[in-house]
């Protein structure tokens, strides 16, 4: 196909994989945060009908990937998907789309609008170069933590701070039951008592109240830095708790600033080796300095998984 | 005071139960249900509560809790 004319400002902007076969390729779509109208749905089937093998693939990270596409359709494949509302995902050293679970919208366990986080993340933030590696963000609604924001270079968990209006109390005692990490117990008055140095902010009393005598004090995101997976996984460990949500844009900023100016010389490293070589006080101190309400006195480094070689 | 026995009932056929049965209780009577403990005891309650029903106390009562409730507008 030597006349065929391909506008290369599209497979710069990611998300065209080069496949086995000869001249195939995969596209992926960005899909933020897991939700897609199905009007776009049906125009990707339509897309991937004409010009795909019969059969798309759900990437773990939520994007739809169209398989078996021909370079030489790129181009008509990019107009047939409305280019200006069906945007390519990112590959390479960028930070990717967002992933997301439902959050509180209809989801009961959801306390944060992890959605609405995704959206502005993506719309903000969404191919930014890292000059590094890949930066992966993702949203958990709660911390039951289905996306295991903790694998991400930034990992947000919804949480709630719970304060009780002892007067709503009818002292039935489920707080306590449902408290899975012992932050409550009853007291002699019937009256449960919480021990907030133990709470996880999962807002299980909150949920199990009969009454509603448990309320939020405060919400918003726990948030993990350093994870990552693949083949020297690392857990990303706690630097904020209760990040209001419209100040996630502005804290991953934050976290990008450090990271390109910290990693400067060190090629494709992801965020999380840099935090061992530099430590957790440097960008604490550097967080610090914005979002003082939120950040922690201190914290762990990344944890290491040795999962290839554990008896080494 | 009427009893009304959901043990043995599963979420959410117990919530609807409970929900039939008030149908016919006039407002402002206080009722009684039995709920098993575990997801009925956690869920039950809380939506009955949502439904517009005053909790007037629940406790545990060898295995399975008692719910009292006084009955709110229809
Ligand atoms: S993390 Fe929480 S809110 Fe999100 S899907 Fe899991 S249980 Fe639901
Ligand atoms: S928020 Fe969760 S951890 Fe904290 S007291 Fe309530 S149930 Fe326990
Ligand atoms: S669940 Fe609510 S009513 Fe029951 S003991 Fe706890 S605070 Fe009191």
């Amino acid at each position: 196909m030597a006349d065929a004319k391909i506008d290369l400002k599209n497979l710069k902007a990611g998300g065209f994989i080069k496949e086995r076969g000869k001249d195939l390729f995969t596209v992926r779509l960005r899909v933020p945060g897991g939700r897609m109208s199905v009007d776009r749905l049906s125009r990707i089937a339509a897309v991937a009908q004409k010009y795909g093998k019969g059969f798309v693939h759900l990437s773990v990270r939520q994007s739809i990937e169209l398989i078996n596409i021909n370079f030489s359709d790129f181009d008509a494949v990019v107009a047939e998907l409305g280019e200006d509302q069906q945007k390519v995902a990112s590959c390479g050293a960028r930070v990717r789309v967002p992933t997301a679970c439902g959050g509180c919208e209809y989801n009961p366990n959801g306390l944060v609008d992890t959605q609405k986080s995704a959206l502005a993340v993506d719309e903000k933030l969404f191919g930014t170069d890292t000059g590094h590696h890949k930066f992966k963000v993702a949203f958990a609604g709660c911390p039951f933590d289905c996306p295991k924001s903790a694998t991400n270079d930034v990992g947000f968990q919804g949480g709630v701070w719970p304060a009780l209006d002892a007067a709503e109390c009818i002292s039935c005692g489920l707080c306590d039951k449902s408290c899975t990490v012992g932050a409550l117990g009853m007291g002699e008055d019937g009256k449960p008592v919480f021990a907030a140095d133990k709470c996880i902010y999962c807002g299980d009393c909150l949920k199990v109240c009969p009454t509603g005598a448990w309320k939020s004090a405060k919400e918003g995101y726990s948030v993990r830095i350093g994870g990552k997976w693949g083949r020297n996984p690392l857990v990303g460990t706690l630097y904020a708790t209760f990040l209001p949500e419209e100040r996630v844009v502005d804290f991953i900023g934050s976290v990008l600033a450090w990271y390109l100016e910290k990693a400067k010389g060190a090629g494709r490293v992801r965020i999380g080796d840099i935090i061992l070589r530099e430590g957790t006080a440097s960008l604490l101190d550097h967080l610090r300095r914005d979002f003082a309400d939120y950040v922690l006195e201190r914290t762990i480094l990344p944890q290491v998984i040795d999962t290839q070689l554990p008896l080494r | 005071m009427e009893t009304i026995d959901l043990r043995g009932v599963s979420c959410p056929t117990n919530f609807v139960k409970a929900k039939l049965a008030l149908e016919d209780i006039e407002t402002g009577t206080t009722v009684e249900f039995l709920l098993d403990d575990g997801e009925p005891v956690k869920n039950v309650p809380r939506s009955l509560k949502a439904d517009g029903h005053k909790l007037l106390g629940l406790k545990e009562n060898g295995g399975h809790y008692v719910l009292t409730l006084e009955k709110g507008e229809d």
